[in-house]
């Protein structure tokens, strides 16, 4: 039993992971119209930002967790501006694409430099060491992700669907011709929501730098999962996919316990259920 | 109808001239097969490429008349694809020798088709015994290192210290069951207890599950019956939960110089582990590591895996020296590889068997302290040596039919 505690909890950090991760994913989808696979390499690009920092300036984790985001969220917007913003009004499959053969050229780049072992980036002092749960041995860092990554969810959630900003969003979103009538600069707009997405995974990347390898497929093996927590959340759907995020991560936990060599396929299988009973996912509306 | 005659005549002339250029046929093609892209690609990769190169330039071999290409393709660690690939370059690019093949699911596919297509496969980079047990092929010479060599060397010396219960943490996959399966039998003999076992998928990002499950089950040994990406992730998540700090201690049983070096010091420090190749072993090392390392792009030294590309192509190109020509028989070329003995800069003399094992002496080494290093790449204390003929599984043993007994 105590065992089966600690699965859950386990499972519960990863899930702030996913949770990060697809919560960006369903912004930038949400809003955009857009699947964004080049959401891997920007989490990447998260991690490495905050190990350059580290290294070439000796900036620490606090200062990257706010500044990585920013830069990165930056080289969003440029990508927004100069490409994606092209794709608007075509087809779904033009922005998967365009966005898979960026991350492929950006993880391409990272790899001829640094190989694929990774690098390390210690955890901070602050953040070190553990305590005893009694069930588990929890790291504090590992706790200080769930709690850290619950805020940044909620606060995404509120920003999007109870402030005045969100509700001039989803209404860009809906009618562009209409809101632009208003006054709202919708392209700028659309642009700022690009990074905001961007920046979450970015900051997820900064937040896993400590636990994994800074790595350059560690974006790769994640986004997979992340898209299936999206599909099965419900596509675009805010609150939907920050739920979805941290229960598939406990389902995973589970399943490393009870069959480990299923652990990599629960996630997919799972989504098949779901495609199969409510095609448009768990919270998603029928469009 | 005559133009048709004479065109068919030529052709069967042109035929015969280039039969008889057969003769004294003297091109080899050397195909280099492993992961350029994924969690392995820093211990083979581009380095094994590099590794070939090197060894193409310094057999002296062009000088001589010979003529000799390399291809390199990256198998993604994928068995179909793995075949895919090495069946087109026998067939259509007539491949003659398969180097490197690392990721044993990949390696013993490979070694199936090598054997069907009378190719040669010298292996480098995977680690599974049954390439020279009861999988052997008179086509594969199984070059650097195998699972029973790293169970013999690290498994012993852990419960000869007193680690005498043991947990796994296996790769899912033929690597890590036969890597976990000769460890354990080495444990057992010894007079140590397999406690439990839990298998990951390959190339898994998040280990904090299994090390709960290995930290509950209080062995003294969590023995990771894995490589690459997912031992470092293991090592560095395993710190993380207080599996050192709480008594617990890791054996690394397949770690390379390359995941040390990404680990860091500070993380790696303490692990004990065997390889058969350091860059710092001797002059020779030295002098071929340091070549090496300037012409790798993140100057990266060579990994055992690599070292064993350099080394046996040397070996390879000698044989074929002394036929004088007419390589594309596999089955011949490696009898002859296996009649003479070996000597290269890297691995020193050594032999290979009659079941394709290649022997030479295999080192335990311990990670350095961070204080305890003068520099970048200064890693390794050796703390033993296994000569090569006690090393690897004893041919009493061996289910490979090549054996006569």
């Amino acid at each position: 039993m105590q065992a089966l505690y600690a699965q859950l909890l386990v499972g519960l950090i990863n899930g702030s992971f996913y949770a990060l991760l697809s919560l960006g994913l369903a912004v930038i989808f949400g809003m955009l119209n857009i699947i964004n696979f080049a959401h891997g390499a920007l989490y990447m690009m998260g991690a490495f930002c905050a190990y350059f920092l580290l290294n070439l300036a000796g900036i620490g984790y606090w200062p990257a967790l706010i500044i990585a985001p920013i830069v990165v969220g930056i080289f969003g917007m440029i990508l927004e501006r100069t490409m994606l913003q092209w794709l608007s009004g075509l087809d779904h499959l033009y922005g998967l694409l365009l966005t898979f053969g960026i991350a492929l050229i950006v993880q391409g780049v990272f790899q001829n430099y640094f190989g694929s072992s990774g690098l390390p980036y210690a955890i901070p002092d602050e953040l070190k060491g553990g305590m005893n749960l009694g069930f588990m041995f929890l790291p504090i860092y590992r706790g200080w992700v769930v709690v850290f990554s619950l805020i940044v969810c909620l606060a995404t959630w509120y920003l999007i669907e109870k402030t005045r900003l969100g509700a001039n969003l989803r209404a860009a979103t809906e009618n562009p011709t209409l809101v632009r009538a208003f006054g709202i600069n919708v392209p700028r707009m659309i642009t700022l929501t690009y990074g905001l997405g961007v920046g979450l995974a970015a900051l997820a990347g900064v937040l896993s730098a400590p636990i994994n390898q800074v790595r350059p497929l560690m974006g790769a093996d994640l986004i997979i999962v992340v898209f299936a927590v999206v599909v099965i959340g419900g596509m675009g759907s805010i609150m939907g996919s920050i739920i979805t995020g941290f229960s598939l991560g406990v389902i995973e936990g589970l399943t490393k316990y009870f069959y480990p060599e299923a652990s990599n396929t629960v996630v997919f299988v799972l989504m098949v259920l779901v495609l199969l009973v409510k095609p448009t996912g768990l919270t998603g509306r029928a469009a | 109808m005559k133009q048709k005659i004479s065109a068919l005549l030529f052709g069967t002339a042109l035929t015969l001239a280039a039969s008889g250029a057969l003769a004294q046929d003297k091109n080899i093609k050397i195909g280099v097969l492993t992961d350029n892209s994924g969690l392995y690609s820093d211990l083979g990769g581009a380095g094994s490429t590099l590794a070939a190169q090197m060894a193409i330039e310094d057999s002296g071999l062009a000088a001589k008349g010979w003529k000799i290409d390399l291809v390199s393709a990256d198998h993604q660690n994928k068995p179909d694809i793995a075949t895919t690939i090495a069946r087109q370059w026998i067939d259509v690019e007539k491949v003659d020798i398969f180097m490197d093949v690392l990721n044993s699911g990949v390696a013993l596919a490979v070694n199936n088709l090598v054997k069907e297509k009378n190719a040669i496969m010298i292996n480098t980079g995977a680690a599974s015994s049954d390439l020279t047990n009861a999988q052997c092929s008179p086509n594969t010479i199984h070059w650097v290192y195998d699972t029973y060599m790293l169970a013999n060397s690290t498994g012993q010396a852990l419960v000869k210290a007193g680690g005498d219960t043991w947990y796994f943490l296996t790769a899912d996959y033929a690597f890590g069951h036969a890597l976990e399966r000769d460890t354990a039998a080495v444990v057992t003999k010894s007079g140590g207890k397999i406690i439990g076992t839990v298998r990951h998928p390959l190339n898994s990002s998040d280990f904090s599950s299994f090390l709960l499950q290995a930290q509950a089950s209080k062995a003294k040994i969590v023995g990771m019956a894995n490589a690459g990406g997912d031992t470092t992730n293991t090592i560095k998540q395993a710190s993380e939960f207080g599996i050192v700090a709480g008594g617990q201690k890791l054996a690394g049983l397949l770690l390379f110089i390359t995941d040390v070096h990404s680990l860091g010091l500070k993380v790696a420090q303490g692990l004990s582990f065997t390889e058969t190749f350091y860059w710092d072993l001797n002059d020779d090392t030295r002098a071929f590591s340091k070549r090496f390392s300037e012409r790798m792009k993140n100057k990266a030294m060579p990994s055992m895996v690599q070292a064993g590309v350099y080394s046996g192509l040397i070996h390879y190109f000698k044989t074929v020296d002394a036929m004088g020509g007419n390589p594309h028989d596999g089955i011949k070329v490696v009898e002859k590889m296996k009649a003479a003995p070996t000597d290269d800069p890297l691995f020193g003399k050594g032999t290979i068997r009659a079941d394709g094992r290649k022997l030479h002496p295999a080192y335990l080494f311990e990670v350095k302290k961070p204080a305890e290093s003068k520099g970048p790449w200064d890693y390794y204390k050796l703390i033993g040596t296994t000569p090569g003929d006690q090393a690897f599984r004893p041919l009493s043993e061996s289910a490979c039919p090549l054996v006569k007994k």
